[in-house]
């Protein structure tokens, strides 16, 4: 367990240190968000309406940017070849590495998505609905991220492919954190679908680390 | 304690590396493995630390109990090494002492817990000369420095097999000298060694195996 938090330390500090991972997804989710009326219109309503949307959106695009890293720097540097030997499984190193992206991404955006509700215009009592949808539906991105970003971990510009290989994987994510948002607005069965999406998240958890370990093994070769 | 290869066969792309490698290791003693560029040492190394799956044959490390309590029969040699590759495993963004003290944390074994994570750290810094180091980036370092650091993580935790991937690469003749008293004593202590070099290496007690390069063969 000591090995687990001293990964999970290492690498929020290197997030800290290294800084730029999470500035580039902030700054993406702000600009992202911020095209989208100016591509839409002043039609303060259709952007009341479709604001969730946007901002979730939006979250998973940023969210893809610093998935690259997750084990492609420890790859260069040798480190991942060390953090395989030892006690500790491989599974358990891709949990710690998909927890601290969690933290140091996941969460920072879903804390932002209210400061960009304000530009689209999105009804405040919506607020606290998506940033509890978002904290809840956000360890699956990361978690069923590191598996994309295990199996391109040595292809040349995997960040693309990641997008490719891992988007349609967010595809329940979204739709059932968006359920639950407009559950609020209108539609019943919001604490349903906060439920699946809690389910979504824990699955993910369980199961995308013995993924991605495979995917590691075959990769190290 | 004894490390066991039996008729070890190796590919890389269908590629024959290694034909038939077989040996025993007791404990104590180390083995230099040489031979050309493409001879198939690191690819060696890499099976040896359960990267790579052997083609046919297998790697077993016996008799290590005690220390865990397990029965000792075999466990997973990745399990009980230290594996130092081509490249350092140092994360620039951190300082050579934080670099050890997270290696010295992950890697802990039951025979470290004798010794405080700091106390193996600063020991480790020193037997390598990084003392003046420690707080210094290691992005700012230079490559034999680095080299230093990442072998210093042989020093933080304690493992029986150490397998050394050309562990000379960059460093000076004062510092290739401390690296081989570390593995000497690392013997001494009844640990066991498998150093790739193409540098003739003061290494006791050790046997050699040289490897030769297949040609490219079907």
């Amino acid at each position: 367990m000591s090995a687990f938090l001293a990964l999970l330390k290492r690498d929020l500090m290197l997030s800290v240190r290294q800084g730029g991972a999470l500035g580039t997804a902030l700054g993406f989710y702000m600009l992202v968000v911020t095209l989208l009326p100016l591509g839409l219109g002043q039609d303060l309503n259709l952007l009341s309406r479709i604001a969730p949307g946007i901002l979730w959106i939006a979250l998973l695009l940023a969210a893809l940017l610093s998935l690259g890293r997750v084990f492609s720097s420890d790859h260069e540097d040798g480190t991942l070849d060390v953090l395989a030997t030892g006690r500790m499984p491989l599974e358990m190193v891709v949990g710690a590495k998909a927890l601290a992206h969690w933290i140091s991404t996941g969460i920072p955006l879903a804390l932002t998505a209210p400061v960009l509700g304000l530009m689209l215009n999105l009804d405040i009592a919506v607020y606290p609905l998506l940033m509890a949808t978002m904290l809840v539906g956000t360890p699956a991105v990361s978690f069923i991220g590191a598996v994309g970003a295990a199996l391109t971990l040595r292809s040349y510009r995997g960040g693309l492919l990641i997008a490719l290989l891992v988007l349609p994987l967010y595809v329940p994510t979204l739709i059932f954190g968006m359920a639950a948002v407009n559950g609020l607005l209108g539609v019943s069965g919001t604490s349903a679908a906060m439920l699946i999406l809690a389910a979504l998240s824990l699955t993910s958890v369980v199961l995308c680390p013995f993924a991605a370990a495979a995917a590691l093994r075959v990769q190290m070769q | 304690m004894q490390l066991v290869a039996e008729n070890l066969v190796l590919e890389r792309g269908n590629r024959k590396v290694a034909n038939d490698v077989s040996f025993t290791l007791e404990g104590g003693s180390g083995l230099v493995l040489t031979g050309p560029n493409g001879s198939g040492k690191s690819t060696l190394l890499r099976a040896l630390a359960g990267y790579l799956r052997p083609a046919s044959g297998s790697v077993r490390i016996l008799g290590i109990g005690g220390s865990d309590g397990d029965t000792g029969e075999s466990c997973e040699v990745g399990e009980v090494c230290h594996f130092v590759g081509h490249l350092d495993g140092i994360k620039s963004h951190l300082t050579a002492a934080e670099n050890l003290t997270f290696w010295a944390t992950y890697l802990s074994d039951r025979a470290d817990s004798g010794h405080s994570v700091a106390h193996r750290v600063y020991d480790a810094l020193e037997v390598f000369a990084l003392n003046a180091l420690a707080d210094i980036p290691a992005g700012y370092m230079s490559a034999g420095q680095k080299r230093r650091l990442g072998l210093a993580r042989l020093l933080v935790a304690h493992r029986p097999l150490w397998l050394l991937d050309e562990p000379t690469v960059s460093l000076d003749t004062g510092s290739a000298d401390i690296l081989v008293k570390a593995i000497n004593r690392h013997l001494s202590d009844g640990g066991m060694a498998i150093v790739a070099t193409h540098l003739p290496l003061a290494i006791e007690p050790a046997r050699g195996i040289s490897l030769v390069r297949k040609e490219a063969q079907a």
